[in-house]
Order: C-alpha cells, then structure tokens, then sequence
C-alpha cells in the first residue's frame, strides 16, 4: 500500500513539460542514489571475495579492482591451504557442537517459561518478566569472573567436559531474549482460544502442544534462527568459556587467532574469512523472512 | 582430525539435541501428571513455578548470582581479600589518560558516532528503498552483513585498511582512493591514534545499519499513505513531508532503535579485539576487561570494569523499563 504512494504522480504535469522533465529528472536521481549506495554498501565484502580467489602474488602487488578485468587470474589455492594448514575444518565442526544445542536447550526452556508469563496468574508474574526485560540490558561481561570461577571449582572444563559449560552458559545468556520475544507472541494470542479450549475440557498440556505451540511455529522459527546465528557467530562468550585450544575453539575463535597470528600468511584469511561465513549466510539467505520478523518483533517496540 | 573422536562428538551431539529437550518435555508432562493429583484450588498455584522453573534457575545461576559475584569480586584483592574501592580507584586513577580512561573516551566515542551513523543511514536508506520497486533486493543486500560475525567482519575491513609505506601501490581499498582520488599519503588507518577510532566505529556502522534500516522501514510502511497523500495535496514537498509528517511519526521507533545501538555500542568487543586488540589507542572497556582477567590475571579489575560498564547501562536500562511499562499499561 504506501509502498506504492510514495512515487510521484507523473500524470499531474504534462508531457515534456518543465515540471514533467524535473520529475523524470528526480526519478533518475533516486535510482542512482539507491543503486550508488549499495553498491557501495557492498564494496568491502566484494572486494574480499574476489582476493580471496585471487594467488597470493597477485593479492600483494595490486588491489582486488585489477582482478575485474583481464587477464582474469583466479584460484582455489586460497582456499585449498588455509583448510589443510590451519584448524579451520576442525573449527566448523566445533561451531556446529556448539550452537545446535546451545538453540534447542534455551528455546524449549524459554517456550515453557513465555507460556507461563503470558497466560498463567502468580504472584510476582509482572516484576519477573519486568526483570527479564532488564536483564537485555544487562552487559554479559558482567557474569563472566563468577561463572569462571564456579566452572574451575566445579570441574567443568572444555577437557573435562567439552562444550557441557558453554551449552548451559549460552542457555543463560539467551533465556532473557528467548522469553520475551515468545511472551510477545504468546500474548497476542486471542484469549478465546483458551477459553473454548477449556469448556471443552482440555487441559493446560493439550492447550500448549496443541494450540498454541503450533501457532508458534513461525516465532518459534525467528527464534531459533537468531539464537543459531548469534552462537555461530559468537567470539566472545566462546573466548572465554572454550578458548583458543585446537580441539575446541569454534570458528570464531579461530579466524581471530589467524588474523593475530597470520603475519606472512594474511592472504589465506580472506578464503578463512568466507568459509566461517558459508553457514550464516546460508541460513540468512533462506529464512531471511524469518530472521526480520525477528528483529522487528525483539525491539522493546514503543 | 582424529575420526574416532569425530564420530564420539557427533554420537554426543545426536543425544543432547534429542535427549535434553526430551528430558525437558517430560519435566513438564510429568510435573502436570503430579499436580493434577493436587487439590484444585493448588493446582493454580503450584503450576506457574513448574512451567518458569527451568527458565529462572539458568537466569539465576547465569545472570543474577554472577552479576552480585561481580559486584563482591570488584571489592577484592586478587587473594579474596576484602579493599574497598581499591581496584575503581585504580582503573579511575591518571584522568585522562590513565586506568580505563581511554576506554571510557573510546566507548563514548561508539556510544555517540555509532548510534548516529547508524540511525542516520538506516533511516536514509529506509526512506529512499521505499521508493524503489527493487527495495526487497537492495535491502537484503545492505542486511547481508548482520548474517556474518563481526571476526569476519574484522577481516574485511582490516582490507579496506590495508596500507603499504612508502611509493609501494596501495593495494587496500581506502588508501588506493586517498592516493589516487585525493593525492594524498596513504593514510594508517588502524595505528594513527587521530582515526583509528573512526576506522573502528565506520566498520561497526557498516555491520550493522542493516538492523536500524529494517526495523525502520517497517515503521515507515505503517505510516498511512492518505496522510502523505494529503501533504501531497496540499503542497508540501518531498522533504517537507520527510521532516514534517514521516520523521515525527517514526520518532518512537527511532528511540527505540537508538537505545538499542546505546547498548550494543557499550557492549562493542569483536571489532576491536579483531582489528587492534585495543592497542594505539583504540581500547574499550569490554576490552579491557577481557585483557586484565586474561593477559594480566585480575579480576578484581575486570569486574571493576564490567561494574563501570553495567553503570553506563543502567540509564538505557531504566529507559527501557519505562517503555515497556508504558506499552503494558495501553494493552
């Protein structure tokens, strides 16, 4: 609808005339902004894919430009070296270990607790939630010397137990968002379908996995996305919790061990760079629809 | 890689994502299988807490528990020893350059420039893609950057920062315009202390305008078309309408996005850890705590530190609360 409005009406003035070429004239202006800046929005990620095929020879003498035109010199060693010789392969796996749990376990919990805030009475209800919305607030950094500590004392090491600490510290971290963004849904849930559901006896299980899970399933999905997304591409919770060492470090950690480390070798992070975005973009690329509807429904709307 | 190991991994991975949301699953049937032998007028009472329960425990031993821990660690010596304000005096000492003070200066530096940056580009390209019959693609491709982390992020730009000394050819994107377009010598973006906090700031409005510019857009499709129409009709002009009907209408959205950016500017770490590590100047407080519990082992500091950063938030904090309380009492 005002999609449309905006645009403007050419039949007001006639053809040829001074207000009908000013408003042709504005039009051509409009599409070269828009097409001006985002091509230019896009500028940094090309020209890193672009090195990143491109021989390491070529990468020091000359910028990624001189790649658009011929003689076209491209490779996949790039990409064929920086898999063997770094941790990189290893890193993905780590990564998956680490963010499918570290969804699931925050999204259930968070799906009980959403549906108890939106349609259960207790006392104290509003200033849990309340709390809840602060926390979204609160900076990580602050939990982390405790969490360590407790961690330590506990035993609950990478060595000892691999990704156990970080699953349940993500699930933390990620209930405060996971919970409101569920209630907001939840609540706008029409109150009649409980209360038909009731007078036909059901009761509150038949309510959540029948009713209103289903219903959900679009929340649900953003939810998970975004939780997915915001693991896979954590560094610093995954800094602290499994650090650098091989066996563990997901791919975060890795690339920014390579950018640190890769002195000589800095043209293999631009292939390094690009294998740790091949999932995100991937899950963004195919549920985009999903994902915006999920940062549009976890602003604290006004 | 290790096969035996891999395959032990993913034997792991198959049974924590079936057996935990199994576990919690059952958790709750069987709970309602026990409440339902209670008298009716508990049952009420009693199944709120089974449904929450999970949820508050891992909010309470993650957050809130850590959160006090922080609040007793900032008082302590590295022994546990009882100092008072010892360790903020120390991070709080040598104004302006020494303790935290150049972390401070940075953070309000992305707390100001990031935001603005942000909602300024997000809402110019918000208004000129509604214009556009293409919007769906050129909007997926400004948001394309949310998808990515910000390490990746940091790679990218750290080639568009990328500097030669001397007559070699500048082979990084900016330095090849400064020289060629501009002639100029080129610039060291990440180590001169008069723009790297720029350099820094500029890669995290790029990662991020996507967010503001969607969120945006969507405030700015409900603004109704016969009141445009209207403006329209009556005269107005194109920016006219912008500034006098379509902004004040998306100025509770743009709050809105703007405390958020407040936030994630306080919270700025990837970036900086990636592309300096905080040195020539470049340090922020999320940083630097990383750096005093890791590189210098003290966490009396550190969460001295994440104590000054939860202060800054706390503003933002209060801000949100009122909202959110504000948009519950029109329900």
């Amino acid at each position: 609808m005002s999609a449309e409005a905006p645009r403007v009406d050419v039949a007001g003035a006639a053809r040829f005339s001074p207000g009908w070429i000013a408003e042709r004239l504005q039009g051509v202006v409009l599409h070269i902004a828009v097409i001006g800046l985002t091509a230019a929005w896009m500028v940094p990620a090309a020209g890193l894919l672009i090195s990143s095929f491109r021989p390491f020879s070529a990468i020091t003498a000359s910028g990624w430009w001189i790649a658009l035109s011929p003689p076209f010199n491209f490779t996949l060693d790039n990409y064929a070296k920086v898999l063997s010789s770094s941790n990189l392969g290893h890193s993905l796996f780590n990564s998956f270990m680490i963010s499918i749990p570290a969804t699931i376990i925050p999204v259930t919990i968070a799906a009980f607790a959403a549906y108890a805030f939106s349609w259960m009475k207790f006392p104290g209800r509003d200033w849990l939630f309340l709390g809840l919305v602060a926390l979204l607030a609160v900076p990580l950094q602050l939990s982390f010397v405790p969490v360590l500590r407790a961690y330590v004392s506990l035993g609950l090491t990478p060595v000892n137990w691999g990704f156990v600490g970080i699953w349940l510290a993500h699930t933390g971290y990620g209930l405060p968002f996971s919970i409101y963004l569920l209630a907001n849904f939840f609540r706008a849930l029409p109150s009649d379908l409980f209360e038909s559901a009731e007078i036909d006896g059901a009761g509150t299980l038949t309510v959540f996995f029948r009713i209103v899970l289903p219903l959900a399933v679009p929340a649900v999905a953003s939810l998970i996305i975004f939780q997915f997304l915001w693991i896979w591409n954590d560094l610093l919770v995954a800094l602290i919790y499994v650090g650098g060492s091989e066996n563990v470090a997901p791919v975060t950690v890795t690339l920014g061990n390579l950018t640190n480390s890769l002195g000589q070798g800095y043209h293999l992070l631009t292939a390094a760079a690009f294998i740790s975005m091949i999932i995100p973009l991937i899950v963004f690329l195919s549920l985009q629809r999903y994902f915006v509807r999920g940062i549009l429904a976890g602003s604290v709307k006004g | 890689m290790d096969l035996g190991l891999l395959l032990q991994d993913v034997a792991t991975l198959g049974v924590v994502i079936v057996a935990v949301p199994a576990a919690l699953v059952a958790y709750i049937v069987g709970s309602e299988f026990l409440v339902k032998l209670l008298p009716d007028a508990a049952r009420g009472s009693v199944r709120p807490w089974i449904w929450v329960g999970p949820a508050l425990v891992f909010v309470t031993a993650f957050l809130v528990l850590p959160a006090i821990g922080t609040v007793l660690t900032s008082l302590q010596s590295h022994d546990g020893a009882f100092i008072g304000l010892a360790n903020y005096e120390r991070q709080l000492s040598d104004f302006p350059t020494g303790g935290a003070w150049i972390a401070i200066r940075n953070n309000l530096y992305w707390l100001v420039l990031y935001t603005l940056f942000v909602l300024f580009f997000g809402l110019l390209l918000a208004v000129l893609f509604d214009r556009v019959p293409y919007e769906s693609v050129v909007k997926s491709m400004i948001f394309l950057p949310m998808a990515i982390s910000s390490v990746a992020l940091g790679v990218i730009w750290k080639f568009m920062y990328w500097y030669q000394p001397g007559d070699a050819t500048q082979t990084g994107t900016l330095n090849y315009i400064v020289v060629n377009f501009f002639h100029q010598g080129p610039k060291t973006w990440l180590t001169d202390p008069n723009i790297n906090n720029f350099a820094l700031i500029a890669a995290g409005v790029w990662g991020i305008t996507g967010f503001s510019m969607v969120i945006l857009s969507a405030a700015l499709k409900g603004i109704p078309g016969e009141l445009l129409e209207a403006a329209r009709v009556d005269g107005a002009g194109e920016i006219t309408i912008f500034r006098r009907v379509i902004f004040p209408l998306m100025m509770p959205t743009v709050v809105v996005v703007g405390t958020t950016l407040v936030i994630f500017a306080l919270k700025a770490f990837d970036i900086v850890y990636v592309m300096t590590a905080g040195n020539f100047g470049t340090d922020v407080l999320a940083n630097r705590l990383y750096k005093l519990l890791y590189q210098s082992d003290n966490p009396g500091g550190a969460s001295a530190v994440a104590i000054i950063l939860l202060v800054a938030v706390v503003p933002v904090l209060i801000f949100n609360l009122r909202q959110f309380r504000a948009v519950e009492s029109r329900r």
